[in-house]
């Protein structure tokens, strides 16, 4: 069919199938790069968004399973690289990338290259298991392939002067980085394992970028290290760095120092192993001698005992009769006191000392005796001369003295105290202080003053 | 080679120190065991002693051969 003749006239459906089929078979596995715009994400998951350049735009989808496949996210603006195949939109007449697989610019083929080699080489068996090499028990020589100049050798240098871990150190220097180096990488392994000049590798570099770590990502590096005799171990940038070195090498370590470590702990462990060794050598053997020393001293303690049997008994026979001899000395003595105190007390009672005693009392009753008498003495002496002056006192003479005179009958003297006793012209006596007078009643009055009539 | 010297010598210091716990030796064959064991550890010792820490650095010459030097960080490249 010739679809530029004037003769054939194409219907629109005719024409978009004639374009789709075209389109569809020639475009249906592209490598396209561009910016990533209008990016839409709808619920759906599908990713809908148009590449572009300078120059022109491509509408692109991609469906849901790829999208979640992708390892990073699609965004506005983004620089990518997208796998896919163009369709045609027969409805709308226009075509469309559908997009399969995407990645950031830059990093994206180096990326892609070494998951390629990863997946390949693993499919091989360079990562499996059984083929990794254990450390050696001691490892005397530590080969270390690495650039002379670099972070790692350096670090390296640093931990195992520091640990201070008596291991040689071999370096085979390699350029790590750039054209070529992972042609010398691979030489330096094959090279000391034919040497055998170490009983340890360590492969290597300090961080940087994917680009600088790339030549341990190279198949050679990798068949070189999987060929190695001599264990390896990997130390290649930084912890969040793998490299396909790393999954082939018989130990990975993040960095490194971390590989130094990794070697004189090695060695530092063994010595402590020996240590510890020894320690227990000598504990059994001393403690087997301790054993047997203590059976001998039983035993000689078990031949001693009729001696010492014997020994006891002396012991016992004097302890005995000094504590015998005790007994009686206590025995004597206590009753020599009783003797003393009885002679003492029948001392006591001897009748001289008993008259004496009578006599010392009789004398103490006379004083007492004659005290009282003389007391009693003194008393009615003081009670004498009070009487007496009570006697003065009343003595009719003292009353006279102070004027008063006493009327006396005549005949017997009888003291007359009532007037009534007197008759008129009776004579009676007048007794004054001084003397006396002789006096003839006249008159006799009562208390009343009323005259006597007699 | 030396390290597998060294593993059997361990090895056999093991085995000298277990029986030796075992305690069931008589005390001419403990002793006789324990001299092993002392010269086993230090075999052992020694093999650990041994490397007084060189640092060298491999060259290829121009035949193709290898030469060691001592490395020096300070006057390379």
């Amino acid at each position: 069919m010739n679809l530029f003749s004037e003769q054939t006239i194409l219907t629109v459906s005719r024409l978009t199938s004639l374009l789709k089929d075209l389109i569809e078979e020639n475009f249906n596995q592209v490598w396209v790069e561009g910016e990533v715009s209008n990016l839409a994400l709808p619920a759906s998951g599908h990713a809908y968004f148009t590449l572009k350049d300078s120059g022109a735009m491509l509408r692109g989808v991609m469906f849901r399973s790829c999208v979640k496949a992708l390892k990073f996210k699609l965004e506005e603006g983004m620089s990518v690289i997208v796998r896919g195949r163009l369709s045609v939109y027969d409805q709308r007449g226009d075509y469309q990338l559908i997009a399969e697989y995407a990645e950031p610019k830059g990093i994206g083929a180096l990326q892609a290259a070494f998951m390629q080699l990863k997946e390949r080489l693993a499919g091989e068996g360079l990562f499996s298991d059984a083929h990794k090499q254990p450390l050696p028990v001691m490892p005397q020589r530590v080969g270390i392939v690495t650039s002379a100049t670099g972070a790692a050798i350096h670090d390296i240098l640093n931990v195992l002067g520091r640990r201070n871990a008596g291991l040689d150190l071999l370096i085979y220097p390699v350029r790590v980085q750039g054209e070529g180096a992972a042609a010398e990488i691979s030489a330096a392994i094959d090279n000391l394992n034919q040497l055998q000049a170490a009983d340890v590798l360590i492969v290597g570099r300090g961080g940087g970028s994917l680009e600088d770590l790339w030549a341990f990502n190279e198949e050679m590096v990798a068949r070189a290290v999987y060929r190695s005799k001599i264990p390896v171990i990997s130390a290649v940038g930084h912890e969040i760095d793998w490299t396909i070195c790393d999954f082939v090498a018989d130990l990975r370590a993040p960095t490194p120092s971390a590989a130094a470590e990794l070697v004189c702990t090695a060695k530092e462990e063994l010595s402590h192993q020996l240590d510890a060794l020894l320690h227990r050598l000598q504990q059994a053997i001393s403690g087997q001698l301790r054993l047997r020393l203590q059976n001998l001293t039983g035993l000689r303690r078990a031949l001693h005992d009729p001696s010492r049997m014997l020994g006891h008994q002396v012991q016992r026979v004097d302890d005995l009769s000094e504590r015998l001899d005790m007994a009686l000395r206590n025995l004597l003595g206590r009753r020599s006191e009783q003797l003393a105190r009885m002679e003492q007390y029948l001392a006591g009672l001897h009748p001289a000392v008993k008259i004496s005693k009578l006599r010392q009392e009789l004398l103490l009753l006379s004083e007492r005796a004659e005290r009282r008498v003389c007391h009693h003495l003194e008393a009615l002496g003081r009670s004498h001369g009070e009487a007496t002056a009570r006697l003065d006192t009343l003595s009719p003479l003292h009353t006279l003295s102070r004027g008063y005179s006493v009327v006396e009958q005549l005949h017997g003297g009888t003291i007359v105290r009532n007037a009534a006793e007197l008759r008129i012209g009776q004579e009676v006596r007048l007794r004054l202080q001084q003397g006396s007078a002789l006096c003839q009643v006249e008159e006799t009055y009562s208390d009343s003053g009323v005259k006597a009539t007699t | 080679m030396a390290a597998e010297k060294f593993e059997t010598s361990l090895k056999k210091l093991e085995e000298v120190v277990r029986k030796l716990e075992g305690g069931s030796l008589s005390l001419d064959d403990s002793i006789k065991a324990f001299e092993e064991g002392v010269k086993h550890a230090a075999f052992c010792a020694k093999k650990l002693d041994e490397a007084e820490r060189k640092v060298e650095v491999l060259i290829k010459q121009r035949d193709g051969s290898f030469r060691k030097e001592p490395f020096t960080t300070d006057d390379d490249e």
